[in-house]
């Protein structure tokens, strides 16, 4: 489990990283927090023959307050995301998920930027920014732009960016007044891989739904809308019970994969069951409101 | 015979035995300054890496090594096939006593053909590892795929594909017992349980991975092995055997050891290739396995299906118990220790807590293209106890006891032995009664019912599951490995000896993986002595620096080696009075040894000190009478005589809830109680049995290694295989009745596998109360979300 020889380019600053992309375009990988990229070297599943690391660019860290969003800088380790007060009180949903993004030594090293960038199946801030309708900002040899969450996620550790882009921040918006959310997920050990999860945000008034967002993820090939359920759902008075039918409608929006964890069907009663655990913690928290 | 036996040197004022001394080796580990053996390297250090097979069954047609040997930094490639000239003869693993036991022929890498996934094929090495994982990429393999055994299931059915053709058959063994008259108790029982329980192969994972690094002077023929081994006098005899070296010029060094639960006590390709090497290069080659190699080619275990049934009276008396053992193994049975004894523990020891005397077992083995089994903790046992306890919860239920009172009932009573359990074993000094009372007090067992049915009337359904045990602990000779042609001695010894310094060494052939041996043996030298224990230095580990002995396995350090070192350190004392009662003028029996000098008995008056003691008697020895010779040092051994085992017992309760909706289960609290007779350190035990259901437990909720039909291993790295960790344990209350072995003077049994042999059991036994109100009753380990969810109607 020795990795295999690589060329390691450590940039100074974005456009010489950027640069280099251009330059060794599939040929690179990019090192950020190293979490993934590094166990997958050593196992020699991937052999690039560049690795740039960009831990160096100051430019893509940090947390900051806009005028209707917040902005994480795509080096952002998760332990900095998950001690921002800035997070805690305008971003409860990624405050909520953070928790369960493995285990302390990996949030440690971990970045939030990399974390979508990779876009794994089971990984819990994809789903997040689905949820939150984040925007994704990207540079490359012909500048910058912004890609909307529900155009980013292609499919398996698939997503919009190009070979030549580097992912340097997100821009995650404010919470509407009123607005709730809950986080569920299941995974076989505290921080694991999600089997299953949801990620909720919700507009609930007098228990009905007015407007709800349930995006799914650890059972789907990529963070994925629950828009039949969505549907179902919307106008729907809560009465400690939801009618098994609207649930039904999960069966048209997803198509869990099975893994050594569990069958499809298993994942399907779980997402199931995780959406009327987090649509009930939704309107527990509107009342609490 | 047993009981509260008094033993003068241990009760002493000073006494460091039944107190709770850190253990030394502990700071250095903690700090990150424990040497392992990776941490050793010898200068001209070339290291290993293995093309392996990708087949679980195929032929090696054709092997191209000329790349990789044309790579600058690669000093040797070598193919199984000149592994095999190097070798004296393949390996067998049978032992006589398993009379009829069949297996093929074994080389340490595959000789044209591979019979499973993992197997060594061309061995490559290099100056750094990651350039002979560079150039073993190099080497290309044609494979021709032959058809697959990989279901034990199927392996025994007629016309099953074969394992080895020559063996004509994939049984490797069959056993039956068949004690009393069990037809006639299940013709004529007043009820009848019966259930079928499936176990998953699983496999040790110890923190350290298999690890070696041999050195071979072709100028003195000596060879040095350093290797992660909890029995290198084994390791120096097959070593020696298999590779035509003169044994006393094998030492074997082992170091730090990063946990082992048995996986260390066995022999691997790999390692015998990586010190053929060193004798064909005369240079030091290491071989450290991965964590991935570790999956594929670590000792597996566990893989059994039970056909269990028992019959039972209206008063809740067993009449009888029946099971069927089909025990899936590997491709060879294991070098040197087989892959039997796992089902042959089963047999022995399921339903061994009770008093039943109709018991019939039978036991198959089968032979499949997976990598080797083995014993791995607690052998066996946590299959037996989930098997025998989850039946007598189920004969619970049908007469309308409670678990705890048809427990009461059957267990065999503290008075009545010596005895033999229904399978024939001779068992004594076990205390399952006080076991049993102390575990339904430290439960609060009442309450705990009362609070577990509050709750189910809220919907939230939590089980108590309560599980007897007995462990087989320290083998003797009559009994398997050494009766049975192996080099493995079941005797141990001890060497204690006084330095001029007035220092005792104690060397033992009992070894430490972190679990305490050395500092258990350190206090009971400086207790038998009368010395504190900052003068007791203890060695274990080196062929060169112990007398010989059989190592740590199943439970026998304390238990064997532990009363080695009494013996020894008595004999000492002994001639260590004589000495200072001639200097003296003394009666030896009116002087004593306290606190590192010798004093007038029964005072603190000191008379000489130790230091001055071993300086006269190593420098002026003129000071001396000549009739006084002193040794200074003295060798003790002990092993059992007669017994198979010395039979610990014990009992377990846990308290879980089962979440109904998505099949998780949260371990709330487990107990254990268990008899290892005299306890010399009681944090130390403690710990060996938490530690020892945390490995159980493991089994039951996570650990499985996951084969597809065609053998292969699906999830061969920590990704995909889950261990137990912190977060989800329960804490563990461990309390101890000690009753005292009658066959040493110590009085200690083993302590290391009992948390783990019913663990198991005891889980599943709370899971199935916990979900039985819902119509659900799981008969499968591990207990996945998903078996749960099946046996509850929900998917």
């Amino acid at each position: 489990m020795k990795a295999p020889k690589f060329r390691f380019i450590k940039p100074q600053s974005l456009s010489e990283a950027i640069g280099l992309l251009s330059e060794f375009e599939d040929e690179a990988r990019i090192l950020a927090g190293g979490q993934s990229l590094i166990p997958t070297l050593n196992m020699r599943l991937s052999q690039p023959e560049v690795v740039i690391d960009i831990n160096k660019l100051d430019e893509l860290k940090g947390i900051s307050l806009e005028t209707d969003h917040v902005r994480i800088g795509a080096m952002t380790r998760h332990v900095e995301v998950m001690g921002s007060a800035l997070v805690n009180e305008n971003l409860p949903l990624i405050a909520e998920a953070l928790p369960y993004v493995a285990h302390v030594a990996v949030r440690n090293r971990g970045t939030f930027g990399g974390s979508i960038a990779l876009a794994d199946p089971a990984a819990e801030l994809p789903a997040c920014i689905l949820a939150l309708q984040a925007e994704i900002v990207l540079e490359g040899p012909q500048g910058r732009r912004k890609v909307d969450a529900d155009d980013f996620f292609h499919g398996l550790y698939d997503t919009a960016m190009r070979p030549d882009e580097i992912l340097t921040e997100v821009l995650l918006p404010l919470a509407k007044p009123g607005e709730v959310f809950s986080f569920m997920e299941l995974s076989r050990r505290k921080g694991d891989y999600a089997q299953a999860g949801v990620a909720c945000r919700a507009l609930i008034s007098s228990k009905t739904f007015e407007n709800i967002r349930l995006v799914y993820f650890g059972s789907e090939l990529k963070p994925t809308v629950g828009e039949n359920v969505i549907r179902a759902l919307e106008g729907q008075t809560w009465s400690g019970d939801i009618d098994e039918k609207i649930f039904s409608q999960l069966e048209d929006d997803l198509d869990p994969i099975d893994n050594l964890h569990g069958s499809a069907a298993l994942k399907m009663h779980w997402q199931k069951v995780l959406t009327k655990r987090a649509i009930a913690a939704a309107v527990e928290k509107t009342e609490l409101v | 015979m047993g009981g509260e036996t008094t033993i003068g040197p241990l009760d002493r004022q000073h006494s460091y035995v039944g107190r709770n001394l850190p253990r030394e080796k502990a700071k250095r580990a903690v700090k990150g300054r424990g040497r392992y053996t990776d941490d050793i390297t010898l200068p001209r250090t070339v290291h290993a890496a293995f093309v392996r097979s990708p087949y679980a069954h195929a032929n090696i047609c054709e092997i191209n090594i000329e790349k990789a040997i044309a790579h600058p930094e690669v000093v040797l490639v070598m193919t199984g096939s000149e592994m095999r000239e190097m070798c004296t003869g393949p390996w067998l693993g049978t032992l006589s006593v398993f009379e009829t036991m069949k297996t093929a022929p074994q080389y340490p890498m595959a000789v044209d053909r591979v019979c499973w996934q993992g197997e060594p094929v061309v061995m490559v090495v290099a100056e750094s590892r990651a350039v002979a994982e560079d150039a073993a990429e190099l080497v290309s393999v044609v494979y021709e795929e032959l058809p697959v055994v990989a279901h034990k299931e199927d392996a025994l059915e007629p016309g099953a594909n074969l394992v080895h053709k020559e063996l004509n058959e994939n049984l490797a063994y069959e056993k039956v017992i068949d004690n009393g008259d069990v037809g006639k108790a299940f013709d004529e029982a007043d009820h009848i349980v019966e259930g079928v329980f499936k176990f998953g192969r699983h496999t040790a994972v110890s923190l350290e991975t298999r690890a070696l690094l041999a050195s071979y002077e072709k100028d003195t023929e000596e060879l040095t092995i350093y290797t992660s081994s909890q029995t290198p006098h084994m390791i120096q005899a097959i070593i020696a055997k298999t590779l035509g070296l003169p044994e006393h010029k094998c030492r074997v060094v082992a170091p730090f050891v990063g946990g082992s639960f048995g996986l260390k006590i066995h022999s691997f390709g790999d390692e015998f290739a990586a010190t053929a090497a060193s004798i064909k290069l005369g240079r030091p080659v290491k071989f450290i396995a991965d964590r991935l190699e570790s999956f594929l080619t670590d000792i597996h275990a566990r893989e059994n299906k039970v056909a269990g049934k028992m019959a039972i009276s209206d008063e809740g008396k067993i009449q009888a118990l029946e099971i069927d053992i089909l025990s899936g193994v590997g491709a060879y049975s294991q070098y040197p220790r087989t892959s039997v004894f796992e089902a042959n523990q089963i047999l022995n020891i399921t339903g061994g807590p009770y008093k039943h005397q109709n018991y019939k077992a039978r036991m198959r083995v089968a032979y499949m293209h997976k990598v080797p089994t083995s014993q791995y903790r607690a052998v066996g046992h946590p299959i037996g106890n989930s098997v025998g306890e989850a039946l007598v919860d189920m004969a619970a239920e049908k007469v309308g006891l409670d678990p705890i009172e048809i427990r009461r009932r059957n267990v065999m009573e503290d008075d009545s032995y010596p005895r033999k359990t229904a399978s024939g074993i001779e068992v004594a000094d076990m205390s399952h009664q006080a076991c049993l009372e102390t575990l339904v007090e430290r439960m609060c067992y009442k309450e705990l019912l009362a609070e577990r049915d509050a709750r189910r009337e809220k919907g939230i359904y939590r089980g108590i599951g309560i599980a007897a045990f007995i462990k087989g602990t320290a083998p003797g000779p009559a009994g398997y490995y050494g009766a049975g042609g192996a080099p493995i001695a079941s005797q141990d010894a001890a060497t204690v000896k006084i330095e001029p310094s007035g220092n005792i060494i104690c060397s033992v052939g009992v070894t430490d993986q972190g679990q305490g041996v050395d500092t258990v043996m350190q206090q009971i030298t400086a207790s038998v002595l009368g010395v504190p224990d900052e003068m007791v230095r203890v060695i274990e580990g080196d062929t060169d620096a112990t007398p010989y002995g059989g190592g740590t396995y199943a439970s026998r350090a304390t238990a064997i080696g532990g009363e080695a070192t009494y013996q020894a350190a008595l004999a000492l004392r002994a001639e260590l009075l004589v000495i200072a009662g001639a200097l003296l003028q003394a009666n030896p029996e009116q002087i004593d040894i306290l606190n590192g000098n010798i004093v007038d008995a029964g005072t603190d008056n000191i008379r000489i000190s130790l230091s001055e003691l071993g300086r006269i008697a190593h420098f002026q020895v003129a000071q001396l009478p000549n009739e006084i010779e002193p040794q200074l040092s003295h060798t003790k051994r002990f092993r059992l005589r007669d017994a198979l085992y010395i039979f610990t017992n014990g009992i377990q309760g846990a308290y879980v809830e089962v979440d109904p909706d998505t099949g998780f289960i949260t371990l709330l609290n487990h107990w254990v109680v268990e008899d290892c007779g005299r306890v010399i350190n009681p944090i130390l035990a403690d710990e060996q049995v938490r530690g020892g259901c945390v490995q159980g437990i493991g089994g039951a909720l996570y650990e499985h290694c996951i084969y597809d039909d065609q053998a292969q291993l699906l999830n061969g790295s920590l990704v995909d295989y889950i261990v137990p960790m912190a977060s989800e344990m329960p804490d563990i209350d461990v309390a101890h009745v000690q009753t005292h072995t009658g066959v040493s003077e110590l009085g200690s049994k083993g302590v290391g596998e009992s948390g783990t042999g019913a663990a198991p059991a005891v889980v599943m036994n709370a899971v199935n109360d916990a979900i039985t109100p819902l119509g659900g009753r799981v008969f499968e380990q591990p207990m996945t979300p998903e078996v749960i969810l099946k046996a509850l109607g929900k998917i």
